[in-house]
């Protein structure tokens, strides 16, 4: 009896260690893709509402998919709309791992993008296998030092990020359109903002244009692979990746246990606005090939959402950017196909976010799709 | 690439793909891609969009336009009207001039055509159309001089760009010329034809960049504002509605305003319209009966491209005299005595 009483006790803490792994799988992989679901419904009804009649809703939502996976260049379009949002969201990833609430990456995006393009047209006597690096690096480094302005504020003088990333970021817009205004940088012939281009040898290679020359799939898709993987790597398998966390989930405790506050601040925004500045090189480099004002494309406050789609996990990050960049492909599709407008797109990308930070409201809509951990614990 | 796309569609993908290009092939079709202004923008995007619906009702053509929600997305929005399901692509905007020329290159076989820019050397497979918009915005800045209480214009851009600049050429040397007869001081603020500066919102988008630009003119005692920024001057024409007429007026730019923004209409003392309408008609038909060719079409006062709107509800605001003049200078920049370029 009693040794059945300990092992019925030894298997209920199995369970409740247990229990936790279940929850996590549900919180990262089964709420995103209800949420979706849901979004996808309600922008259907969204379109009803707009008096756009069944047919076309369903040729819309056709065209959402073909255009995002149905073909070559649908693939390519859906990776190349994904890299820079997956670099610029595991920078914010890991800054709210870090428990820094990072709304700067469109501002690093920009500084880092016109620092790649700067490098890029100014040393074009070098060869590709040393400018293209460099040219990265530079955008990397630049937007570390962008972040790190924020970061230093918050540790030194305890400036919340959120305010000063915010500022930064309507800084940046001023900040780039002088940039490109000056006469070493704006394009010769040219009285509105925008840069010289970007020589053949600093630019990130297109990988399929043998096949199609409008295939605009660039050598970015494996900056962004080995980001996940790094950034993985350094959450999850390295000391500072451990203080980031620690940091994060209760700060007070972190600090008590010896890890210097400050520098983890700092150095979390640094790292977070070199991928924000490494997401604005690969667009200069891989797909603009040059710089004007609104080169960002509101990449930075989308990675936000991508950051958050994904729970802040590294893979999480990549399969959300990979499904906002198939929303922008195929939104784009389901314009030409159906006439339907890009505006839906942006309806149903905000819902999901809307459902993603609401997952008990998802838990409600589908109790079926959950366990239910109340009935369960609570079991004799 | 036909490998690939076998093996990269199938099942029902494929199927729906292969109703959407069959249904495609069926009418000539014209495309349009858009600014970042938006196809309702009530100015630049909606004037050149109807000269896409124009075509479909008299025509019986099929269309499809694609919006540009940045900068970003000119290229890959052309790249997705690729693939032989539209006859003709017309891209509107001097800022998609270099993604349009990078399109045709290396898509001989496509028409195109662009609003606002001008190739030289000329592309083989597109159609620039471009407008003598100085000679419309001469006759606005005309009329505004002599309308003008406080002796003081304004006008803004959105970006610093040949076809916005165009505009407020026009607009400052119809005022210096109105000056010239009438041994005036009417002053211009916001562009120097000289030094090729004044004030640009930098954004095509932005209504409440158009507020605050025409409030700082305002501000600065004109009464009359010509914003050049498609839809940002929708703010400008909110701020003169709320002002009041009597303190501040608006001209239009690209499409008839009174005609466009109607909620608004009041505020508008005229337009400098800007056919576009006219001359992307005048490209789906060359594309159709097969006379397209490569090179430009320009609009002009004489071939009634650009022109002044009717002046509405100023009509009895305007005195005669105005109007008769207003006549006489439009006469002589068709016929050539007067001269609208500083040149």
């Amino acid at each position: 009896m009693t040794t059945q009483g300990t092992l019925d006790a030894a298997s209920r803490a199995l369970l409740k260690r247990a229990a936790p792994g279940r929850a996590a799988f549900e919180d990262l992989v089964v709420v995103p893709v209800f949420a979706v679901i849901v979004a996808l419904v309600l922008g259907a009804l969204t379109m009803l509402a707009t008096d756009v009649d069944l047919p076309t809703i369903g040729r819309s939502y056709v065209a959402l998919l073909v255009g995002a996976v149905g073909s070559l260049n649908a693939i390519s379009e859906t990776l190349t709309a994904a890299i820079p949002l997956v670099l610029a969201g595991l920078g914010l990833a890991l800054g709210f791992r870090a428990g820094l609430f990072n709304i700067g990456a469109e501002g690093q995006l920009l500084m880092g993008g016109i620092a790649a393009v700067i490098v890029g047209f100014s040393l074009p006597g070098l060869p590709f296998a040393l400018l293209m690096p460099l040219c990265l690096l530079a955008g990397a480094l630049v937007g570390a030092l962008y972040a790190s302005i924020a970061g230093w504020l918050r540790a030194a003088t305890g400036a919340h990020e959120v305010i000063s990333t915010i500022m930064l970021n309507l800084i940046s817009y001023r900040l780039l359109d002088y940039i490109l205004r000056l006469p070493t940088v704006q394009l010769s012939g040219r009285a509105d903002p925008i840069s010289k281009p970007v020589p053949l040898n600093a630019a990130l290679p297109r990988l399929l244009d043998w096949i199609d020359p409008n295939l605009r799939l660039h050598a970015g898709v494996f900056l962004m692979l080995a980001a996940v993987a790094v950034v993985y790597w350094l959450l999850f398998r390295t000391k500072l990746g451990f203080e980031f966390r620690a940091s994060g989930e209760n700060p007070d405790a972190a600090r008590y246990a010896g890890i210097r506050a400050g520098w983890v601040i700092v150095l979390a925004m640094a790292i977070a606005g070199a991928l924000a500045g490494l997401a604005g090189a690969s667009q200069v480099l891989g797909v603009l090939g040059r710089a004007t004002p609104g080169f960002s494309a509101g990449i930075g406050f989308d990675a936000i959402a991508v950051a958050l789609l994904g729970r802040s996990h590294p893979v999480g990050v990549l399969l959300a950017g990979l499904l906002f960049g198939a929303l922008e492909a195929g939104g784009r599709q389901m314009q030409v196909d159906a006439g339907v407008s890009i505006d839906l797109i942006g309806i149903i990308q905000a819902l999901i976010i809307v459902f993603i930070a609401a997952p008990l409201l998802v838990r409600a809509i589908f109790p079926w799709g959950f366990r239910r951990h109340g009935s369960e614990e609570n079991r004799p | 690439m036909t490998v690939f796309q076998k093996t990269l569609t199938c099942g029902a993908v494929a199927s729906a793909l292969a109703i959407y290009t069959a249904g495609a092939a069926l009418a000539f079709t014209a495309c349009q891609v858009t600014d970042t202004g938006g196809i309702d923008d009530n100015s630049f995007n909606q004037t050149a969009w109807k000269g896409v619906e124009d075509a479909k009702a008299e025509l019986g053509i099929e269309a499809r336009f694609l919006e540009s929600q940045a900068e970003t997305d000119y290229e890959a929005n052309i790249n997705s009207l690729l693939g032989g399901q539209c006859d003709v692509i017309v891209t509107v905007g001097f800022l998609l001039g270099d993604a349009t020329k990078a399109a045709a290159e290396s898509n001989p076989e496509q028409k195109f055509s662009i609003v606002d820019y001008a190739y030289d050397p000329v592309v083989p497979n597109i159609l620039g159309q471009v407008y003598a918009t100085d000679e419309a915005a001469f006759l606005a800045g005309y009329l505004a001089a002599g309308m003008t209480k406080s002796g003081t214009l304004g006008t803004f851009g959105g970006i610093n760009i040949p076809p916005v600049t165009i505009f407020m050429d026009g607009f400052v040397a119809g005022a210096n010329y109105y000056n010239a007869q009438k041994g005036t001081s009417v002053t211009v603020l916001g562009w120097n034809p000289e030094t090729r500066e004044g004030l640009f919102t930098n954004n095509f988008e932005s209504l409440d960049d158009g507020r605050a630009y025409a409030q700082n003119l305002y501000d600065e005692g004109a009464d009359i504002v010509l914003p050049v920024a498609g839809p940002v001057g929708l703010g400008s024409a909110a701020l003169a509605d709320e002002l009041g007429v009597d303190r501040l007026k608006i001209i239009g730019v690209d499409a008839d305003l009174y005609l466009t923004d109607p909620d608004k209409k009041h505020v508008y003392l005229t337009s400098v319209t800007k056919r576009m309408d006219q001359t992307v008609y005048q490209v789906i038909q060359q594309a159709m009966d097969g006379t397209f060719a490569g090179g430009v079409i320009v609009g002009t006062l004489a071939s009634g491209g650009v022109d002044l709107a009717p002046l509405h509800d100023f009509e009895d605001a305007v005195p005669a005299e105005l109007k008769a003049e207003l006549a006489a200078v439009r006469a002589g920049i068709i016929d050539g005595s007067i001269k609208v370029s500083g040149q």
